[in-house]
């Protein structure tokens, strides 16, 4: 009854293909708000970004970073 | 609850290490599959090797016993036994590094996308799940705590040490990525059966590839020393019921709180029957 949903999640990147995920959260993570910035809000590219950044990074780390972003202190190249 | 108890009556815990137990337990991985037969290949030229050299010095102390040979040879050197004794020894661990390195390999080797991201978070001394797949914003993840039940609180058949009270709750037959890491100290993911073992390492993620071919309840055991309660923490919160997602939403079908309903509607796109709610 519900709508379909696709099973998916944030796919395997080349970039880092060893155990250390760290780097590629942190990644998807910037991407997304660097598509945010060029792309404007609500645009259906960086969802795509925003989806692998959740699947990834811990709740914690998320809320922190987001924190930082507030605070002008988010220590990434945004 | 009452669908669990009536399930967990009829499942054997076959995936826990039995008292006494000196080998390894069922596999449930690919991946633990290839480390027990890795272990039988060795292990032939093991016994070959320890029957040998066995044989040989008992067979030195027996025929040269200093009373019943009193007068000793004395032998320098043996050319063709030297260059033997060396060449055959080096052939040995190619045998067994073919194998090894392949399996080494193979574990690395990450072939398809993963179909679902799990995070397993270690605190001291529980462990945190969060299932992220399907949020909309970034507060909405499923999560839960999921804590070893005490001695006092066990119920008849249940596995003492080993019984958490939240599972973690995965697909069977899908290539699952587990991402761990730390919320404190160093702490280590292991669920024996399906062959994982990762440390856990504050402010770093690690990711576990694997794909578990059969239903059933698995458990494992923080494996790093993590403080007090090391012995008591249960790694994988013991990795609990693999089982199709079929299952799933039909065990979570009577779950209200809203987050679950992610992961059934998730349950019911594989499920052939669709979601429950």
């Amino acid at each position: 009854m519900a709508d379909e949903i696709e099973l998916k999640t944030a796919p395997a990147d080349f970039r880092f293909p060893t155990t250390n995920q760290t780097r590629h959260c942190f990644t998807r993570y910037i991407e997304f708000h660097r598509c945010l910035a060029a792309k404007g809000e609500e645009s259906y590219e960086c969802a795509r970004f925003a989806k692998y950044y959740r699947s990834l990074c811990p709740g914690e780390w998320i809320e922190k970073w987001n924190e930082q972003r507030e605070n002008g202190t988010f220590p990434g190249p945004l | 609850m009452i669908v669990r108890e009536w399930l967990f009556l009829t499942i054997a815990a076959c995936d826990a290490a039995e008292p006494w137990q000196l080998g390894f337990q069922d596999a449930s991985t690919p991946m633990m599959q290839g480390v027990i037969d890795l272990h039988h290949d060795i292990f032939f030229f093991l016994i070959l090797i320890l029957v040998f050299v066995l044989r040989i010095l008992v067979r030195a102390l027996w025929h040269f016993h200093y009373q019943k040979n009193p007068i000793p040879q004395r032998i320098v050197h043996g050319t063709t036994i030297e260059i033997l004794r060396t060449i055959f020894p080096s052939i040995i661990p190619m045998f067994i590094a073919i194998p090894s390195f392949a399996l080494l390999y193979s574990m690395d080797e990450v072939v398809v996308d993963p179909t679902i991201t799990i995070k397993a978070i270690g605190h001291q001394w529980y462990r945190t799940y969060e299932y992220s797949d399907y949020n909309s914003s970034d507060e909405q993840s499923l999560t839960f705590d999921s804590y070893t039940i005490l001695e006092d609180d066990i119920e008849l058949g249940q596995s003492r040490l080993l019984e958490v009270d939240n599972r973690v709750v995965v697909p069977a037959k899908t290539h699952l990525r587990i991402i761990v890491t730390s919320a404190d100290v160093l702490h280590s993911w292991v669920v024996p059966s399906s062959g994982v073992k990762c440390d856990v390492v504050p402010s770093r993620l690690n990711q576990i590839s694997i794909s578990v071919q059969r239903e059933g309840v698995y458990y494992g055991q923080c494996s790093e020393i993590c403080g007090t309660n090391h012995a008591f923490t249960r790694a994988p919160g013991n990795i609990g019921r693999l089982l199709s997602p079929l299952w799933l939403s039909r065990t979570t079908r009577g779950a209200t709180h809203p987050r679950s309903k992610l992961l059934q509607r998730a349950a019911g796109a594989v499920g052939s029957q669709g979601a429950r709610q």
